[in-house]
Parts: C-alpha cells; structure tokens; sequence
C-alpha cells in the first residue's frame, strides 16, 4: 500500500475540543447541503433534465468542507471537475449552481461553465477545472499574488490523487517551495484516476512527490472532517505566517461513479468495497456518531437540519429548473474583456 | 493618451527593437506596481537576447523573477497571477518553448473570462520569440504565432518596428486580456525612431509601411522588412508596390487589408509561420472575400516551407521569403513575369 510510511495527523483530545458544537454543526450542515445537491444532480441527469454529465463528490465531502472552514471568504480556492463540493464549502448558493448546471442565465457563470467550470469571485473561488492539475498553476499564482500584495490571503488547490500524474504540479510545486509562497495543496485520494485504482499508474508514494520539493506533507482520514479541519487549520495558519506550501494528503473514497453515467462499476472494484465505504466510512454518519456519542445534540436536531436542507435543495432545483436560458446575444458576450 | 505618428513633428530618438521593448517594460513597470516579469534568465542575465538588461536592477527580483525552467509552470503561475490582482509579463524564451505551456495558453488563460460569463479575467502578456535564419535548427527557430490567433479569447501582435513594439507592448500590458506578444530574434538590433513621449498603440490598427499603387505586400513581422526590400525592387522596374503590416493578427484590421487590395488589385501575403493552415491562409481569405470584385488575380501566399527548420544554412535559407522571391512572386502576379 502506497504512502503506509507516512502515518496519519490524528488530533489530540485536547485539539479535537478547541472545534466547538456550533462549528460542528456547521460543518455537518455543509456536508449535508453537499450531499442533497449531489443526489439531486444525480436525478437530474436520469430524468434527462441535465446536458452533459457531472462528476459527484458522494463520500469526500469532509474534505472540501473541512479545509474551507479553515478559510475565510477573502481565500482563494481552486478546484476540479468534481468541484461542486469546493464549490458549496467555499460558500457557494446551491439555486445558482443548479442553474449553471442546467445552463441556464441565472447560472454562476450565465450558464457558460456548466458543472465543470463554476467560479464566483465573491467567494474567492477560481474555478472549477476540466483538465486534471489544469488549476494547480492558478492557485500557485495566486498564491504568488497574496504574497506580493502582503493581503495575508491563501490559496487552496485541490486535485485528486489522479493529478499526481501531471507535469504542471511538479514545476509549480517546486516554484512555491522555493519562494514559501501562501499556497496548500489539498490532494484528494479517493483511491481511482477515473477508473483505474491508483496503484496501478503511481510509482513510489504520494507523499515523496512534496517531500522532494521540501514541501512540509502531513496525511490525515479524509472522512473525518474534524482531523480534515485541523490539520487545514494548522496549514492555512503556517502558510499565512509566512513559512511556506504544504500539502495535505487526504484519504478518502468516490463512493458513486467517475461520472453521473458510470454505473458498471464491478470491472474496476468490487461492491462489497463500496458497501464497506458506505456502511462504515460515510462522513456524515461519522460525524453524526460522534455528536450524538457525545450527547451534545439528539437526533432530532440533526433530523431538522436535514429537512431544511432538503427543502431549500428543492427549491433551488425548482428555482433553476424555472430558470431562462441565456439570451442569444450572450453567446458572443465574454470572449474578451 | 499621446498617439504620435512618426514622421510628424514630434522629438524622436534612434532606438533598437530590444531598446524599445525595455523602455516599454520599464515604463509600465514604473506606471503600475503590479506589473511584473517571470521568466527563465530574465533578472540578471536579461535574457539571451538582453533584452530585458537594466530592468532588475531598477525593480528588484521581486518584480524581474529568475524562474525554473518550467514553461508551463510559470504561464500557469501568470494566469493565477493575473486573476488575483496583478499584471504578469511572462517571459518564453523562444516560440518553440510554447508547445509546454499550451493548455496554460489555451485551456485556461483564453478561456477563464467566457467560462466564468465575464467574471474573472486574466490580464497577462506572453512576451516571446520567432524566426528562423539564426542557425538555430528546428527547436529554435519556429513561427508558431498562428496558433494562438486560431484560439477565441487570446490577442496576438507581432510588431516589427521598434516603434510599433514599444507601443503595442504597452498596450498589450494594459489590455484586461491574455496577449501573445511575438518578437523577431532577428530584429532585436534593427533601429529605428522612437518618440522621446511617452505613446500607446492601439491593436487591430494595420499599418501602411509604404503607399503604393500596383500590388499589395502584405507582411508580419520580420517579413514586414522583407516586403518592404521587394518593394524597392519592385520599383526600379516601375511596379509601385503598397506594404502594409498588420501589426496585431487578433484583433485584426481587415479593412485597411481589403481596401488595399481593391485598390492595387493584387495581393500577395506574406508571413514566416509555416505555409499550410498558417496566417497567410487567413489573410489571403479575408482579402478574396472582401476584395473578389477587385482583384485581377488570386491572392498569392508566401509563408515559411513545410518543414522542420533545417539547420545547414543552405537549407534553412530556402525554407522563408526573401526580397528576390516575394517580388519574383510579385511580378508573375502582376503579369509581369
């Protein structure tokens, strides 16, 4: 097993209590608001109401929502093509997205990106990516940015474990090693480049790949989005204070398909895998578990924050489904600034 | 802004094409502090072709940045840049280089303002090289400036006087868009006025380098002298060629081309990008299109030969116009052969 060498950040009792029920709650908010959205853009593309396809982030939503709440709004973020966790962590309303999703005017991006290429400057989110590691220059620039004009902003890149195979990584890395630049690489190893386990196209270890650049590497359970935050918490601050990039490798798993339309999944990994990841390594149920182990809140509470979430994922699909296209005229509007 | 023509009354001084492209760079950088220059060898060494000599030691290393060899790291790191608040100038050495920076070029920097529907935008400049007839064989010595005018959402000029590249380049660093900015290697000593005021150009204006009444010569670039050597040719056997030069390919002045063209009623294009699928290809169109009625003849197109630049100087000297072929070219055109 790649990266066994490198043993997992796990927080202290003490560090565990610093994050309060109020952030807990929060957190636990996002990654259901992440979820319902994901489900419903799943059921928009079997009734055929979606063009095109979308890439779910079912199973890794501690992590977007864990390293965003380590951030304010003014940080930066990069992200992928299955970005509509970062996207919603970062602070993103789910009816504009659902918008963009559909194509319609209302969308993020008037419905010119589609649910590859959400960005909203307002929440200091680059983008979405389609092509793998395409944004690690980005965040790195911004990083470059943060640095010159003293702003004590960071920037966050996330990219899959699958990123590790391109090029531009490995050169901007090195660049924000060598110039300590305010930037955390946030990789996440669902453990499958599309549909091929790891293993199979990654020689060595994750975590040599930072450590060559002298890039300061902590790993910790991806699914537990208490040691997600932390560990973000401690990374986002040391890059703040001038000390340079880090990178942290979150272990985690894709519980759905490459896409909305990779159904047949068994010639890659078995079902019983998947059932396993579910039954016992579901974020969200974690999280629930540790809550309600420690009697801070009853199920009730969290049964009212999942209506809630329900009801305004619904409402936005609805606002997005009721939505306009774009005008014609916009298809030429945009090419330039 | 101050929009001098030359010729008129105004103060001028003798400058190199490498003089000008500093005084811009050192003009814009003193302007607006958030233009900066990233490039291999660019701080102390001023490049290869010391163009940028002087400048770090006026701005410090924290705006002339000494990069890794790292083409499409740094592009990436100028997009990212450019979106969070600054105005990189990325320094590639030579055109060929621009192949590892493609998906930085194309993917993301021309595309990041339609994707996000107007949001984001990414003001850069790519500051780079081409021409052949150095001796520098087949990776140094392409013309590849065709590519990037094919892309929606990229600017491209590739100026041939000194005048023209201190103007253009000082606007393509204030345009809100990414620019490609083509430099001929072999022009960065040809001299030639340059007001002592400060002045812009604007892009999308063609110029014409010299009136004439029989044909039109229309050049880029290097091929901007070439066609301007013909001409004189052309005239001691009493053929009165106009030269005009695009100046910028996109946004590109198709008008002055095509009145040109119907006035003469013959039209030759010449460019040292490869022939097939090249500028010449574009340029030639627009001219039939918008001039059929006129022309007494097709439009003739001259671009480098279709193959990798050879090295032997005897080889490589036949692979691009020259003053002998183009008003060869020019005569048969004219009927004159």
């Amino acid at each position: 097993m790649a990266d066994s060498d490198l043993s997992r950040s796990v927080a202290d009792p003490a560090e565990l209590a610093e994050v309060g029920l109020e952030q807990c709650l929060h957190m636990y908010e996002q990654m259901s608001r992440i979820r319902a959205f994901e489900e419903q853009v799943n059921q928009l593309y079997l009734s055929a109401k979606m063009p095109g396809l979308a890439h779910l982030y079912i199973g890794q939503e501690a992590v977007a929502v864990g390293v965003c709440e380590a951030l304010t709004k003014e940080d930066y973020i990069t992200s992928t093509h299955r970005g509509h966790g970062h996207c919603i962590a970062k602070g993103a309303s789910t009816d504009r997205m659902f918008a963009e999703l559909l194509g319609r005017a209302p969308g993020y991006c008037r419905g010119k990106g589609g649910s590859m290429h959400i960005a909203d400057q307002e929440t200091g989110n680059l983008g979405a990516n389609a092509i793998v590691g395409g944004s690690a220059g980005i965040a790195t620039g911004a990083a470059l940015s943060c640095k010159k004009q003293g702003n004590g902003r960071a920037a966050v890149c996330f990219f899959g474990e699958g990123a590790l195979g391109q090029g531009l990584l490995y050169e901007v890395m090195n660049m924000a090693s060598l110039w300590k630049l305010p930037v955390v690489y946030v990789c996440e190893n669902n453990q499958y480049n599309e549909y091929t386990r790891f293993e199979e196209t990654t020689a060595g270890t994750l975590s040599a790949r930072p450590q060559a650049f002298g890039i300061h590497i902590e790993r910790v359970d991806g699914q537990d989005v208490r040691q997600v935050y932390l560990a973000a918490r401690r990374l986002v601050e040391r890059a703040r204070r001038g000390e340079g990039p880090a990178f942290l490798l979150c272990d985690t798993y894709r519980f759905l398909g490459h896409h909305v339309g990779d159904i047949d999944r068994t010639y890659y990994r078995s079902k019983d895998e998947e059932r396993t990841w579910r039954a016992e390594r579901d974020p969200l149920n974690l999280l629930k578990n540790i809550l309600l182990g420690q009697g801070q809140v009853d199920q009730g509470m969290l049964d009212q924050i999942e209506r809630e979430i329900q009801d305004e994922t619904s409402a936005a699909v609805q606002f997005a489904l009721d939505a306009p296209f774009p005008d014609e005229r916009e298809v030429t509007q945009h090419v330039y600034a | 802004m101050f929009m001098p023509e030359v010729g008129q009354q105004t103060a001028t001084r003798e400058l190199t094409l490498a003089q000008a492209i500093n005084e811009a760079l050192a003009e814009e950088m003193r302007r607006d502090p958030n233009v900066f220059i990233i490039g291999e060898d660019v701080a102390e060494a001023g490049t290869p072709f010391k163009v940028l000599k002087g400048l770090v030691e006026e701005f410090g290393p924290e705006r002339v940045i000494d990069s890794p060899i790292s083409e499409a790291g740094i592009t990436g790191l100028g997009v990212g840049a450019a979106m969070t608040g600054t105005r990189p100038v990325v320094d590639i050495m030579f055109g060929d280089f621009l192949t590892l920076a493609m998906d930085q070029m194309v993917n993301q920097a021309a595309k990041i303002h339609y994707m996000s529907g107007g949001k984001l935008k990414a003001p850069m400049v790519i500051r780079t090289t081409l021409g052949a007839t150095r001796r520098s064989a087949a990776q140094h010595s392409q013309s590849l400036h065709a590519w990037f005018a094919h892309v929606p959402g990229l600017k491209v000029a590739l100026p041939a006087t000194p005048y023209d590249a201190k103007g253009l380049l000082k606007t393509a660093i204030r345009d809100d868009n990414p620019v490609v900015f083509f430099e001929d290697k072999l022009m960065y000593q040809k001299k030639g006025p340059v007001p002592t005021e400060e002045y812009t150009l604007p892009f999308g204006v063609a110029d014409i380098k010299r009136q004439g009444s029989d044909v039109t010569l229309v050049g880029t670039s290097s091929m901007v002298y070439i066609a301007l050597e013909a001409a004189e040719l052309l005239a001691e056997e009493g053929l009165s060629a106009e030269v005009i030069d695009p100046r910028t390919l996109y946004p590109l002045d198709k008008e002055t081309l095509i009145e040109s063209a119907k006035k003469t009623g013959h039209a030759l294009v010449i460019d040292e990008g490869y022939e097939r699928f090249g500028a010449t290809a574009e340029l030639a169109s627009i001219i039939a299109e918008g001039a059929f009625y006129h022309l007494d003849a097709p439009v003739k197109r001259m671009g480098a030969m279709d193959v990798p630049i050879p090295f032997s100087p005897a080889l490589e000297d036949l692979t691009v116009a020259t003053a002998a072929s183009v008003a060869a070219a020019a005569r048969a055109l004219c009927g004159r052969a």
